[in-house]
């Protein structure tokens, strides 16, 4: 019998009945985000997935959100964190406004404020489990930055995210340079996000491109890509090796 | 039902490698600019480098979102000292702060590997080396970071100091002229990147002297 009271108050994070709230792993996540500056600003690509551990469950989920005037997130990782970090961001551009002083929050500052969000989370071991990216261009400066579920940040001319780093990034820094057009800038994202869908498990083809410039964020509607997969290493994968698969 | 572990680390490690040369009079602190992550690349043009007062440099490798914390930390800190005392922080006084700042977190630590350069209250130059937790000492010259192993080696047959432990205390820093350390340095980070997989993409080197804080740049192995 407990005769004395604990002394931890009910919403403290020690003791053994914390350890259920704190992170372990993800339920329902997102894959890939691929981004990358051209002429006029930011194009990002994301898939419409939420996945369940190996099942599809979700397959019209928006991962990329506008925020503010100048901004453009968009996640992997678990949906509902993302969605909470949504709320934080949309209590932010609030307040931002409530000044009313013609002044607004920039991509760079909302990325600052992410990656403080992220490590502050990690810290207090109960993660965000997210990686984000954020674009964006205000006064004609372009801006793309990412942040990791343990707040590694960064910003460069092409960021990817999870499977992304892994497939996207080499074909980015081989083919992105400067200036790019906002046609060129797409069909190197759909070159991607095409890789992706090939050979990432949890990738599903239905895909939304966003782009961000001056004037504002556009999303597109979802649309799929084109397949091929009547390429003989994908048909007879062994043909090179017999009694392999 | 045994205790769930989490399946996730705090920490990560991001690479890189980072070396101060003290002098009579300047202070040469250089940086490569790769960040990775296992055997990714996640960017080639990453500063590790943060001017903490007007003659006060860092360099640190490790954990980049803990070393963010503890330049953020460091410099907020400067700032009030400024408001407090109307002056600049001498280079001695932040390497004592660094040194608290990371004790503080003795238990659950900044994974951050730093050298702290600059010149002291009279002008000479002088460099601090840290480990994660805050041990530091004040040297000649230092390298931290995942290519320090092979680095150090090198400084030290280039740059022998003279001991610490001798009497009557002895001068650490080198009588070679501000022209050479640099020049070693873009030597000794040139042989870093051809076996250290992280070390490479760019080198960034600040000079400060007399005159004020000087940056250059020089391209390393980008594989």
């Amino acid at each position: 019998m407990n005769f004395m009271a604990s002394k931890q108050p009910e919403n403290s994070l020690l003791g053994p009945e914390a350890d259920s709230q704190r992170t372990l792993y993800p339920y329902v996540t997102g894959t890939s985000v691929v981004a990358l500056k051209y002429k006029d600003g930011i194009l990002m690509a994301a898939d419409m997935g939420g996945s369940y551990g190996s099942t599809l469950r979700y397959k019209s989920v928006e991962r990329m959100k506008p925020i503010g005037k100048h901004s453009l997130l968009g996640a992997s990782g678990e949906i509902s964190d993302f969605q909470e970090i949504l709320r934080y961001l949309d209590e932010l551009i609030l307040y931002d406004n409530m000044w009313d002083d013609g002044n607004s929050l920039g991509p760079k500052e909302v990325h600052n404020y992410l990656t403080r969000v992220m490590y502050n989370r990690r810290n207090k071991f109960n993660p965000l489990w997210n990686s984000l990216v954020l674009g964006g261009v205000k006064n004609g400066q372009k801006y793309l930055g990412t942040v990791s579920m343990i707040g590694v940040n960064f910003e460069d001319n092409h960021v990817a995210t999870g499977f992304g780093n892994h497939l996207a990034r080499p074909i980015l820094r081989e083919e992105w340079h400067q200036n790019l057009s906002f046609e060129d800038g797409v069909r190197l994202l759909e070159k991607c996000m095409r890789v992706l869908l090939y050979r990432d498990r949890s990738a599903v083809n239905k895909l939304q491109i966003a782009k961000i410039t001056e004037e504002g964020v556009t999303i597109s509607q979802p649309y799929s890509l084109k397949t091929y997969w009547d390429f003989s290493a994908f048909a007879n994968p062994a043909q090179g090796a017999v009694g392999s698969w | 039902m045994t205790k769930q572990q989490a399946n996730w680390s705090p920490y990560d490690n991001n690479g890189g490698s980072c070396v101060a040369i003290a002098g009579a009079d300047y202070c040469v602190i250089a940086a490569d600019t790769r960040m990775s992550t296992g055997y990714n690349i996640l960017t080639r043009d990453y500063s590790k480098i943060c001017k903490l007062a007007d003659k006060c440099v860092m360099a640190s490798s490790g954990f980049q979102a803990d070393v963010k914390a503890l330049q953020k930390h460091l410099a907020a800190r400067h700032l009030i000292y400024q408001h407090q005392h109307n002056k600049q922080m001498s280079c001695p006084a932040m390497a004592q702060l660094l040194s608290n700042t990371l004790y503080y977190k003795r238990f659950f630590p900044y994974y951050s590997f730093n050298v702290l350069g600059g010149l002291d209250n009279e002008g000479k130059g002088c460099v601090f080396t840290y480990d994660a937790v805050g041990s530091f000492e004040k040297v000649g010259y230092s390298s931290q970071g995942s290519g320090s192993t092979l680095i150090m080696p090198f400084l030290d047959n280039q740059l022998k100091s003279p001991s610490p432990l001798l009497l009557p205390a002895q001068d650490a820093v080198t009588p070679l002229a501000e022209a050479e350390a640099v020049d070693l340095v873009k030597t000794v980070f040139a042989s870093a990147s051809e076996r250290d997989i992280y070390t490479g993409d760019k080198l960034e080197i600040i000079v400060i002297n007399a005159d004020g804080i000087r940056r250059d740049y020089m391209d390393l192995r980008k594989d």
